[in-house]
């Protein structure tokens, strides 16, 4: 029993850890830009996708490609905030929440029509397959390198934030535009460049996540409302509330369908209704 | 037509007026002379006025309190399943199944209400959101009243007010649905034009400027929330008498995503944006999702791009846009 709870206590994190890395950027630019994007979960399909040719048509092993779903998704995430997010920055709530759709509908028509709409296929490495035993309790080893690669990604984060010039002008800019403008930041430079690396961020979540969450064309649609929800339930513009967020609902996720199957995805949405009518702003988050 | 006013008077300061215009008029002539016209088309032709009911309701919250819902499909599914589960039970009268659906909407919207006038657009997109998805999830699981993903099949209604049957050519079903409509509407229509209709778009302008004149802004955004819940029940009982049949798709968020397209392409809080968007998206569908579901999807999401960004207001915005502008140019 005790080995059981670990096993869906580990498997929570894991996917805790995948949400959160997905939907990172997209809290910090909600913070930053106040733009309701639900097209984000496009630039982890993008970057899923990256990873699936480049493993199956140029035969590029699984590790090897993660940094181009970065690259892959960072790129088409500049391309799109220079040519069509910008324009909507101002715009009311919910011309931005039609536009993004429209995005999300486009991306689903679009790799429906190169891929196919079924499942891509992964290969992970060996090493990467099967359990590691870790104090009696068998772990998958995938789901040991996701966590790992999460805490670093983490904490580089975190020291990005904390410890850099850049970092510094993102906070400043999430508090105040206006104030940070006059101050000489360029405000429009770093919304691009936090775009970007949150779009990048989300591309290496889609390759991390092809072999828990899947892939296939409706994945920005399908997982929308867990992106979402990290925002919302951690407030957006934060890295500890996302974290936070996200792990509780991996955890609540998995256990939920793993004690309570008959139940489903309703314990998931349940604690998000509950959650927003407590926090209306977020676990961490300020007024929006 | 006998409205005293000044002819110089700019149409936007005069008072609200009750009467139905004479372009109103010959829109509803219109729709009358469709279902003689095109016989062969009724079946579509009543999926477009459900659709434009459903629309409507959107547009009540929407357009006139500045409510972002993205979970309307709860009330539809919820009045769907209302009517289909009364209708299997044993009670297939039309009329009473369709109030029943209006009261089950209206219970549920407002329930919901109360979590929605608070808190911000995020949080209201995320509440609907998660009201719609757990009602899906409910009949998904309540498999023994709902059907769950098959469906619930076996509807069989009684001829409305006892006279007339449901055919398979849509006749009975266009006509209803149209008599429903129109009756809602000018439902509506009254609704908006009253001094709650007034303050909801005081509210939509300036919400905080509207506490200061008095107006109880929590209580008039529930009120207007549990009338367009009905509503959009009613639309969906509709549906599921009509094609006698009620998918769980009724629940889903794909639907909700589609009416606020619809809406916003058709322009939203005018009323009659909601019926065209609903008009021109189901045609538009039929013909582009008969050449490939995959176009279709394209085509929309294009579509979606390019009127945020360029055609503010939807078709109606533009045409009265492109009015003003030739009344300007006339002497």
């Amino acid at each position: 029993m005790v080995g059981n709870f670990a096993g869906v206590l580990f498997d929570g994190i894991a996917y805790g850890s995948l949400l959160f890395v997905i939907s990172i950027g997209l809290s910090v630019t909600m913070g930053l830009m106040n733009f309701v994007n639900l097209a984000h979960g496009a630039f982890a399909m993008v970057g899923g996708y990256a990873c699936v040719v480049l493993m199956s048509r140029a035969g590029v092993p699984f590790l090897a490609t993660l940094p181009v779903a970065f690259v892959v998704a960072a790129a088409v995430g500049v391309v799109l905030e220079r040519t069509l997010y910008v324009r909507l920055y101002k715009a009311p709530h919910l011309d931005q929440v039609m536009f993004s759709i429209g995005l999300v509908f486009m991306s689903v028509a679009a790799m429906t029509y190169f891929f196919g709409p079924s499942q891509q296929p992964v290969r992970l490495p060996d090493a990467l397959r099967g359990q590691v035993q870790l104090l009696g309790v068998g772990l998958g080893a995938y789901r040991l390198f996701l966590i790992g690669v999460v805490a670093v990604i983490t904490v580089a984060l975190h020291l990005l934030m904390t410890r850099t010039r850049f970092g510094a002008q993102v906070r400043a800019s999430v508090d105040n535009a206006i104030a940070s403008a006059g101050l000489g930041i360029n405000v429009n430079r770093v919304f691009g460049v936090t775009f970007a690396l949150g779009s990048g961020l989300a591309g290496l979540g889609g390759g991390l996540g092809i072999d828990v969450l899947g892939l296939d064309p409706t994945f920005p649609l399908k997982y929308m409302v867990y992106f979402l929800l990290v925002v919302a339930i951690g407030g957006a513009g934060t890295i500890k509330g996302g974290l936070v967020a996200a792990m509780i609902l991996g955890i609540c996720d998995v256990a939920g369908k793993y004690y309570v199957p008959q139940v489903g995805s309703f314990i998931i949405y349940f604690l998000m209704v509950v959650l927003m009518i407590l926090f209306p702003a977020g676990l961490y988050g300020r007024k929006l | 037509m006998t409205t005293p006013a000044a002819p110089a008077m700019d149409a936007r300061l005069r008072l609200p007026n009750d009467r139905l215009r004479a372009i109103e008029i010959a829109f509803w002539l219109v729709a009358l002379a469709a279902f003689f016209v095109f016989p062969q088309h009724r079946v579509l032709g009543s999926q477009i006025l459900i659709t434009g009911l459903f629309a409507l309701s959107l547009d009540l919250i929407l357009g006139y309190a500045g409510i972002v819902s993205l979970g309307h499909a709860a009330f539809f599914g919820m009045g769907a399943y209302t009517a289909g589960v009364l209708a299997v039970k044993g009670w297939g009268e039309p009329l009473t199944g369709l109030v029943a659906a209006g009261i089950a909407g209206a219970i549920v919207g407002y329930a919901t209400s109360f979590l929605v006038v608070r808190g911000g657009d995020l949080a209201r997109l995320m509440v609907t959101l998660g009201i719609g998805l757990m009602l899906y999830e409910a009949a998904n699981k309540a498999a023994s009243v709902t059907g769950g993903v098959d469906g619930l099949s076996g509807v069989t209604m009684w001829k409305v007010l006892g006279l007339w049957s449901f055919d398979l050519g849509g006749r009975t079903a266009c006509f209803y649905s149209l008599a429903v409509l129109f009756g809602l509407f000018v439902l509506m229509r009254r609704l908006v034009n009253s001094p709650l209709g007034l303050s909801l778009r005081g509210i939509r302008e300036g919400g905080k400027r509207m506490p200061a004149l008095g107006a109880p802004v929590a209580r008039r955004l529930r009120t207007i929330f549990t009338v367009s819940a009905a509503v959009a029940g009613v639309a969906g009982a509709l549906l599921a008498q009509t094609t006698q049949f009620v998918g769980i798709d009724t629940l889903g968020f794909p639907r909700s995503a589609e009416l606020l397209v619809m809406l916003v392409l058709g322009g939203v809080g005018r009323l009659y944006g909601g019926l065209v968007g609903a008009a021109l998206f189901i045609l538009a569908q039929d013909w582009l999702a008969g050449l490939s579901p995959v176009y279709w999807q394209l085509g929309i999401g294009i579509l979606l791009i390019v009127v945020v960004l360029f055609a503010r207001g939807g078709v109606l915005g533009g045409l009265a846009t492109l009015r003003e502008h030739l009344l300007r140019k006339r002497p």
